[in-house]
């Protein structure tokens, strides 16, 4: 086929995408350049002065920094487990009901937080659980003292990891019913022929059939151990419950951009990065050996 | 299709149903309860009466809301970089899929462009290089930071790509045969084959555009050009945040002083966008997702 000549337009198309790219991606990579460095603003990246490793070490040696690392890595892996545990059981209910239409209903209501914004879904929620807020109101009923829910650190990270499940686990479930309509239904009739109930066809036909989705679902998880959720995070929280649940996300932010520490603070960004990354190739790899999974 | 009419499969019948309701009503009360919030008198917000019935109906907030010359100054900004940013990432989205969707054999850098860009979408410099990035290309205050900003929207490359890589070859080998070249066939004969991975990728990023709040909250000094979301995180989530010392009775204080109902109806406004596109939203999404996904 005489398709040689295509090449050129080839790369014309891939033009605005790879400067898109190049300017806004592979730019600010050279920038990480200033976590080496004693970082002054009017000298610029080329004349600040070159400090080695210092600012990962002041990093390491700061108490914020443990703290930020095990708030992150506690509400990520409490979220991994949340959103692995939660969808499935909601699918295999919805999977259970008979009653077309309103099984469509309920989709329709649950898949809907999933579209809207931390920001509007951070202001209700501040409502929703305020000093005279309803949820404060329900524990009145049961002569409950009200309970200042946002600025408790005990309750925050439980809090976050309940609010964030209660956004995505309508939408998560998605994958998972997706994976059910794949499951044989001749199975489940030859099953019933040989005398399986219902719950006989639960447990043996219905979970396995969607437990390697579960499987893939957990590994590709894997890369957002250190991602809690900026959005999220930064949307609930105030000074009060620092302790509990600042990450680091949004102590870079706080740091680096609120009070000019660009050097720590892009080293503290830097590690999350190289981390980042060999947690997600390595969860990519391991998806592809265990599940035959690929991206492209 | 199995019958089961045991007094037992009857019974659970009814309890999930039951227990679907309480869920179904638990994801959409926190909305509702933010509508009715908007549409009652001031005192009865404070003080906490505000059930599932707006109490002393009013449009006040609204009104109120009419008037407010900065709040319709940030819709609009959100608007424009909503088409912008649709408009461009579409453009840009197709004409990337299209060549690396190319096995090597038709052109030979594919596997290295799509390495490079792989390498990209897992690894970041992270929000400080990036924010000086930003700041030397001149590019603060202006509306453009917001739509390029996020960078290449990488997920939707490798969606569309893996889309038009399952479509059947001999098409497009016998539109080659009749002289079409790359630009006419894409044009022509791919993008129409695609039209509900294309939709489903669009609307993706007329949601996530809308929601995102951090790039203007970091690359907008002032706040004539914030687009809704961080005009709502500043004067209705921040408020919360900033104003407060670690004094419980202060954030308190601060629950009581807020005017919750014109912020309850602030929030509201900003949902309303989404809430109009999410019956399209969930006509496509649904299929979408795994529309792009690689069979073997």
């Amino acid at each position: 086929m005489n398709n040689k000549g295509f090449a050129k337009h080839y790369y014309f198309m891939l033009l605005p995408g790879y400067v898109w790219l190049i300017m806004f991606s592979i730019v600010p990579m050279f920038g990480v350049l200033i976590a080496f460095q004693d970082y002054q603003p009017v000298r610029g990246v080329f004349r600040s002065e070159w400090i080695g490793l210092e600012n990962f070490e002041y990093m390491f040696a700061l108490n914020d920094s443990k703290m930020i690392f095990f708030n992150t890595i506690f509400i990520a892996l409490m979220k991994m487990a949340a959103h692995l545990i939660v969808p499935v059981i909601f699918a295999l209910m919805l999977n259970e009901l008979r009653a077309a239409i309103f099984k469509r209903w309920v989709q329709t209501i649950v898949y809907l937080p999933h579209f809207l914004s931390w920001v509007i879904l951070s202001g209700i929620i501040m409502d929703v659980f305020s000093f005279t807020g309803p949820v404060n109101n329900m524990l009145s009923i049961f002569h409950m003292d009200p309970i200042l829910f946002m600025g408790k650190p005990e309750l925050f990270p439980y809090l976050v990891v309940g609010s964030d499940v209660w956004k995505e686990f309508g939408f998560n479930t998605i994958i998972y019913l997706a994976a059910l309509t794949g499951i044989n239904p001749s199975l489940y009739e030859a099953a019933a022929l040989d005398g399986a109930n219902r719950w006989h066809r639960l447990r043996h036909i219905t979970v396995p059939g969607i437990a390697p989705t579960a499987l893939l679902l957990l590994i590709l998880s894997l890369g957002n151990v250190l991602n809690a959720g900026f959005d999220q995070i930064f949307n609930l929280y105030n000074p009060l419950v620092y302790s509990t649940g600042d990450i680091i996300d949004t102590w870079v932010y706080r740091e680096g951009l609120l009070k000019l520490q660009y050097g720590l603070a892009t080293s503290v960004g830097l590690l999350k990065s190289v981390v980042g990354f060999i947690l997600i190739t390595l969860s990519y790899y391991l998806a592809n050996r265990f599940t035959n999974y690929r991206i492209f | 299709m199995i019958r089961e009419t045991s007094a037992a499969s009857k019974i659970f019948d009814l309890t999930l149903i039951i227990v679907l309701v309480a869920i179904s009503l638990l994801c959409i009360l926190p909305i509702w309860y933010t509508l009715m919030v908007s549409l009652s008198q001031k005192s009865a917000a404070a003080a906490g009466i505000v059930s599932v019935w707006p109490k002393g109906f009013n449009l006040n907030s609204y009104q109120q809301i009419m008037k407010d010359a900065m709040f319709f100054n940030s819709f609009w900004v959100s608007v424009q970089r909503v088409g912008l940013g649709a408009v461009i990432s579409f453009a840009v989205t197709v004409l990337m899929a299209y060549p690396l969707s190319k096995s090597t054999k038709d052109f030979r850098l594919r596997n290295v462009l799509m390495w490079v860009l792989v390498f990209m979408m897992l690894f970041s410099g992270g929000l400080i290089p990036l924010y000086q990035t930003v700041k030397a290309y001149g590019l603060i205050d202006s509306v453009w930071v917001l739509v390029l900003s996020g960078g290449l929207p990488m997920f939707n490359v490798i969606l569309v790509m893996n889309f038009f890589r399952n479509l059947p070859k001999e098409l497009e080998e016998s539109a080659f045969v009749d002289g079409a070249g790359p630009w006419y066939t894409l044009i022509k004969l791919i993008i129409p084959l695609s039209v509900p991975v294309l939709a489903t990728v669009t609307l993706f990023s007329i949601v996530g555009h809308w929601n995102e709040f951090f790039s203007g909250l970091v690359f907008m000094t002032k706040p004539d050009n914030y687009p809704l979301q961080t005009y709502i995180q500043q004067m209705v989530v921040q408020m919360d945040l900033t104003s407060i010392s670690n004094d419980p009775e202060a954030l308190k204080r601060l629950n009581e002083l807020s005017n919750q109902t014109l912020n309850a109806a602030k929030i509201f406004i900003a949902m309303i966008p989404i809430l109009v596109i999410y019956p399209f939203l969930q006509r496509f999404f649904v299929h979408g997702i795994t529309l792009g996904s690689v069979k073997e």
